[in-house]
């Protein structure tokens, strides 16, 4: 199974049939396994990786370290999903150390991060403080060097 | 006035690598995908990268011991000690070279005196001929064949050996088949060499590179250690080809007649790359996995693609190429890999350039993307249909 989970991660979106060559696997066993890790969403998605920049598209990345007090019973989860719901919540995570939730938040403009952060995030009961850092500029995402210029200098044939 | 009759004859009467002609026609055209490279498709994993750099930062610049740096020949020692229970001197048994081209010139320097014959199984890496005449040694190719699955075997090389016969240089993994030998297959040759009293020089630069199967290192067979020069280095398996840095493994004697020569012709290996080598063998192991079941995952994509075409292939457990037979399509291995690469623009070596018996033959290295492969497969496809009949 890691071996599968390892090939598509790095080739995403190679067909089955291939795969099933590649892993010497019989296809419908492959499809099976395939669709067991989905359903037990072990492959949970698999998102292409975008340039937005190179794109043309306009964004906006924050990235808002959050304090909150942990509630009763739900601890830290409850206020974690009022932030996740929201769809301009790229992601959050728990963290150990100076705050409590890392929240990815994106948006079109600036200012339209901002509005969120003021208007939503920071006005949710037990939502202490936030502190919004802007993302300038990305080098590397999900393992992947975004602007990669190492070159294949290799010459066509060799020994 | 002819400059060519100054020429040393022995260097006159070497013929120019069979892939340098290819190789000019193919480096002129543009959109080519190239399988004709005996290289990984990797770039050296940065970890390795990064540690010469730091190397250098602190002053990694001069000259190393004639035999390379100690904690190198260490580390090599400490592999061949886990790996394969072969103990080697770290002091007086292991040779740091400038790749394992260096290396074989340096063992048949060192043993071979004018006339000697060394046995060389065919296909074979191009550079072992030539290495022996140029050490006055006579090369004596011994043919393999694909019912063999390109092994060598002892009834080949008892039609080949004379009293002359001093060597049995092997290369397996086999750069161009991609044929292993098991074990078993080694035992029967080690046995040869002793009837004979061979020294056997083995090549085994792609010993990491082997699937499906475990490597069986020549010296760890019973009585072979000290009879056995093996030779390795970081070229394939580390995907540091142009750091040229090789080593030799044998008794005191042998690796310090090779020291001898290598002391004066070469000094020694630049200790930058011997800095990112040692890195290499410490921290490199997991990178190197990875980089092998990709190797592994494509191997099995060329061979299906192969297969599919029509084109007999034994399957390759070994190295990174794939040696199909093309001769069902009535052309020698050279106008294959011509017409192939005019007309659907993908590389691959003719077969021949290995040796005679490699005619019939094109090898093709999957040191290349799955994308590029699958595309090339494509393209060999939609050519070999316009020949097969």
């Amino acid at each position: 199974m890691k071996e599968l989970l390892e090939l598509l991660d790095k080739e995403p979106a190679l067909p089955l049939n291939k795969l099933a060559i590649m892993l010497d696997t019989p296809e419908d066993e492959l499809a099976q396994t395939i669709k067991r890790l989905e359903d037990e969403k072990i492959i949970i998605k698999r998102p292409a990786i975008i340039n937005w920049e190179k794109a043309g598209i306009d964004n906006v990345t924050a990235v808002i370290d959050v304090k909150i007090t942990p509630q009763r019973e739900s601890g830290f989860d409850f206020i974690a999903e009022r932030i996740y719901r929201f769809p301009e919540v790229h992601s959050v995570s728990l963290m150990s150390g100076a705050y409590d939730l890392l929240v990815i938040i994106q948006g079109q403009t600036l200012k339209e991060v901002a509005q969120f952060v003021s208007d939503k995030l920071a006005t949710i009961d037990g939502v202490i403080s936030t502190t919004t850092h802007f993302m300038l500029k990305k080098y590397k995402e999900a393992g992947v060097i975004i602007e990669d210029d190492e070159a294949d200098h290799r010459l066509v044939i060799t020994p | 006035m002819s400059w060519s009759s100054r020429i040393s004859p022995t260097v006159n009467a070497i013929p120019p690598s069979g892939i340098r002609r290819f190789f000019d026609i193919a480096a002129e055209m543009k959109g080519v995908i190239s399988l004709g490279v005996g290289e990984p498709d990797f770039i050296t994993p940065w970890h390795i990268r990064e540690s010469c750099i730091y190397g250098l930062q602190r002053g990694y610049t001069s000259y190393t011991s004639n035999y390379g740096l100690l904690e190198l020949r260490e580390e090599i020692s400490h592999k061949f000690a886990a790996e394969y229970s072969v103990q080697y001197n770290p002091c007086s048994e292991v040779l740091i070279t400038v790749g394992v081209s260096e290396a074989v010139d340096l063992a048949m320097r060192a043993l071979l005196s004018p006339g000697d014959e060394v046995l060389i199984p065919e296909p074979s890496y191009v550079s072992y001929k030539a290495c022996v005449s140029l050490a006055s040694g006579i090369p004596v190719p011994v043919p393999t064949f694909m019912k063999d699955e390109f092994r060598v075997t002892v009834d080949q090389l008892e039609k080949a050996v004379t009293n002359r016969t001093k060597i049995l240089l092997i290369g397996y993994p086999n750069n161009p088949t991609g044929a292993i030998m098991t074990r078993e297959d080694l035992s029967a040759i080690a046995a040869f060499a002793l009837k004979h009293d061979l020294i056997v020089i083995s090549d085994e630069i792609y010993a990491d590179l082997t699937y499906e199967n475990s490597h069986t290192c020549f010296a760890s067979l019973p009585g072979m250690r000290d009879r056995t020069i093996v030779l390795n280095g970081f070229s394939k398996a580390y995907a540091m080809t142009g750091w040229r840095i090789g080593y030799a493994l044998s008794n005191a004697d042998f690796i310090g007649a090779m020291m001898k020569i290598h002391q004066y012709t070469m000094l020694c290996a630049p200790i930058t790359a011997q800095v990112a080598a040692v890195e290499a063998l410490k921290r490199g192991k997991v990178n190197m996995q990875k980089m092998v079941n990709e190797y592994n995952h494509r191997r099995r994509l060329m061979l299906d693609g192969f297969q599919h075409m029509g084109l007999p292939c034994f399957e390759p457990k070994g190295a990174f190429y794939i040696f199909p037979s093309i001769e069902k399509t009535g052309l020698t291995s050279m106008q294959f890999a011509e017409e192939l690469l005019k007309a659907e623009k993908v590389a691959l070596v003719p077969g021949d350039a290995f040796g005679a018996s490699g005619e019939g033959f094109v090898r093709c290295s999957y040191a290349a993307s799955v994308e590029n492969l699958s595309a090339a497969l494509v393209r060999i496809e939609r050519f070999v249909q316009t020949k097969i009949k």
